[in-house]
């Protein structure tokens, strides 16, 4: 079926660009990535949230 | 911070969510359309509904199918650029998404597999089962992800946790339940069902004017013109109780969307209004160029009484004594206290000083409320973009009177037999298809424009939210996100039109 044969293509390469360019490239960096314990994610949040002042 | 940075985040989330909301509206509209219609073949029996159902299940699979997914790139953004802001939330915002993605879309997900693929593999009933399922699935969906998007503009149900620095859920019904969540909810799907009614009615207007499978043209046509006069009526209504959502818990929207500067009594509604683009808060200029208001209306719609005084954006800025709206420089304050408290608190913590942990703690639960204030430095960094929350509110709401006339003329005419001979209304009809989604993205403007600069209503600004990237590295997944999404959506139109052209 030519129809579902183009949309399973046109998914795979969707995903494709989604998850390993836009979030290997660009969007590899979170909160949970960049710290292993929970303090210094709160410690990590706390300095951006008071940084200013 | 690097404000360059925020704005192309910004920007990019915008970018996602109006192209993610390009395919959604479809899919919640034209489920329920497609099971409708195999109702009638089941019941009936008639082969022709088969083949009318077939036909719009084909362009369901291919927006489907091209949209599935695209909303992730928003938690891809969440994670990454709005890091502040995703920690803060806590698991507020993640239990209904994650109730999204473990029941709503998994039963959507694989009751269209059955749908799709499961013609003569499966019993009439249990297929026809399997359609209904994968609307109200796809419904379900929305409704998370609108209670989550509610939550930021009413955070209810919830304390702010200190020791953690997150929001904490205290209770769940108040979250799932709470009324900005449920009328958004309504507003936005009544949209989305009317966007798919313009769909059908607009290509089965093509078919019609083109002479083929004119029958079941006609047959799709008068389920459009049905399903679309009794949403666009609903929607009228649904829109009433948002406004009247967003009057109580954000006043300075409503205000931006009507171009309210100085608040009334009985306030009118702008029918047609062009605003003076150099009016500024509290510089005496009247805001308008030209106006042209219906008396009454807004304080109506806002206070749901008579003689009820609307707040305009100089009374939320600079405060007005006589109806108690506080000034936003006393908010600043109270802000600023809060964000204080919270450092004194942390210093309190780590010195072992209980006395001072309490008492910081008592200040900052009783400024809790203002807390994203003490992120300002001027009293009217609160107002939004009013011009742009204006217009497109007053577009949004001038499609949806032009789309219940459009829908109940439609109607009226495909009770005649000879309704091909209107060919001008019909050409009207398939030239409407783009505007359900020109409404619908308005709408989804005012409502996430018209909150600046909040993340989260009067707990966090955008500002805050983001997270410190460098600016170059967001421009090029921004211009990488512009490039992908413009690929899909032609790629969608191009399927379209190949598969509207085979014909039922």
């Amino acid at each position: 079926m030519k129809l579902g044969k183009t949309l399973w293509a046109l998914i795979i390469i969707k995903l494709f660009v989604m998850f390993f360019v836009l979030k290997a490239l660009f969007f590899d960096e979170t909160i949970n990535t960049k710290f292993t314990n929970e303090a210094d994610k709160i410690d990590f949040v706390y300095k951006n949230l008071t940084k200013d002042r | 911070m690097d404000l360059s940075s925020v704005d192309f985040s910004r920007a990019q989330f915008a970018l996602t969510a109006l192209y993610h909301f390009l395919f959604v509206p479809l899919t919640l509209g034209l489920s329920f359309m497609i099971a409708f219609m195999e109702t009638i073949y089941v019941s009936t029996g008639n082969e022709q509904w088969k083949k009318i159902t077939k036909f719009w299940l084909r362009l369901f699979v291919i927006n489907f199918a091209i949209g599935v997914a695209t909303g992730i790139i928003m938690e891809f953004e969440f994670g990454t650029n709005w890091a502040n802001y995703s920690w803060f939330v806590g698991d507020i915002f993640g239990a209904p998404l994650a109730i999204e993605g473990l029941f709503a879309f998994f039963l959507e997900a694989t009751f269209f597999a059955v749908m799709f693929f499961g013609w003569d593999r499966v019993s009439k009933k249990f297929h026809l089962l399997s359609t209904w399922l994968v609307a109200i699935g796809s419904n379900l969906s929305a409704y998370w992800i609108l209670i989550a998007n509610a939550w930021m503009q009413d955070p209810v149900g919830t304390s702010f946790n200190p020791e953690t620095i997150r929001n904490e859920m205290s209770s769940f019904v108040e979250v799932a339940l709470s009324p900005m969540g449920v009328s958004k909810f309504l507003h936005t799907v009544g949209g989305g069902y009317i966007t798919s009614a313009l769909f059908v009615l607009g290509i089965s207007a093509y078919f019609m004017l083109k002479k083929r499978n004119f029958v079941m043209a006609k047959k799709s046509f008068v389920v459009a013109s049905s399903f679309g006069f009794l949403c666009s009526l609903f929607v009228l209504f649904s829109g009433d109780e948002s406004a009247y959502q967003v009057a109580q818990k954000q006043p300075m929207k409503l205000a931006a969307m009507e171009g309210l500067y100085s608040g009334e009594i009985n306030a009118g509604i702008v029918a047609f209004g062009v605003l003076d683009p150099k009016k500024e808060p509290g510089d005496g200029k009247d805001p308008f160029l030209f106006e042209i208001k219906a008396p009454y209306a807004l304080g109506i719609m806002a206070t749901r009484g008579i003689n009820n005084f609307t707040p305009g954006i100089e009374d939320l800025v600079f405060g007005n004594e006589n109806f108690n709206i506080i000034s936003a420089d006393d908010r600043i304050k109270s802000g600023k206290i809060a964000l204080g408290a919270l450092e004194g608190y942390k210093r309190a913590k780590e010195r072992g000083d209980q006395i001072s942990v309490l008492e910081n703690r008592r200040l900052l639960e009783q400024n809790m409320q203002n807390f994203g204030y003490g992120y300002l430095e001027k009293a009217e960094e609160i107002v939004p973009p009013v011009a742009l929350t204006f217009y497109s509110f007053h577009i949004m709401v001038s499609l949806g009177g032009y789309f219940i006339l459009l829908f109940f003329v439609a109607l009226y005419l495909s009770m005649a037999n000879d309704i091909e001979n209107f060919k001008k209304f019909l050409w009207i009809c398939v030239w409407s298809i783009p505007l359900g989604y020109v409404a619908c993205e308005a709408g989804w403007i005012v409502a996430e424009v018209g909150r600046q600069p909040w993340a989260i209503q009067n707990l966090m600004p955008v500002g805050i939210a983001a997270t410190n990237l460098s600016g170059a590295n967001v421009a090029i997944s921004f211009a990488l996100f512009a490039l992908l999404f413009s690929a899909l959506f032609i790629a969608e139109i191009k399927i379209m039109l190949k598969q509207i052209k085979i014909g039922f």
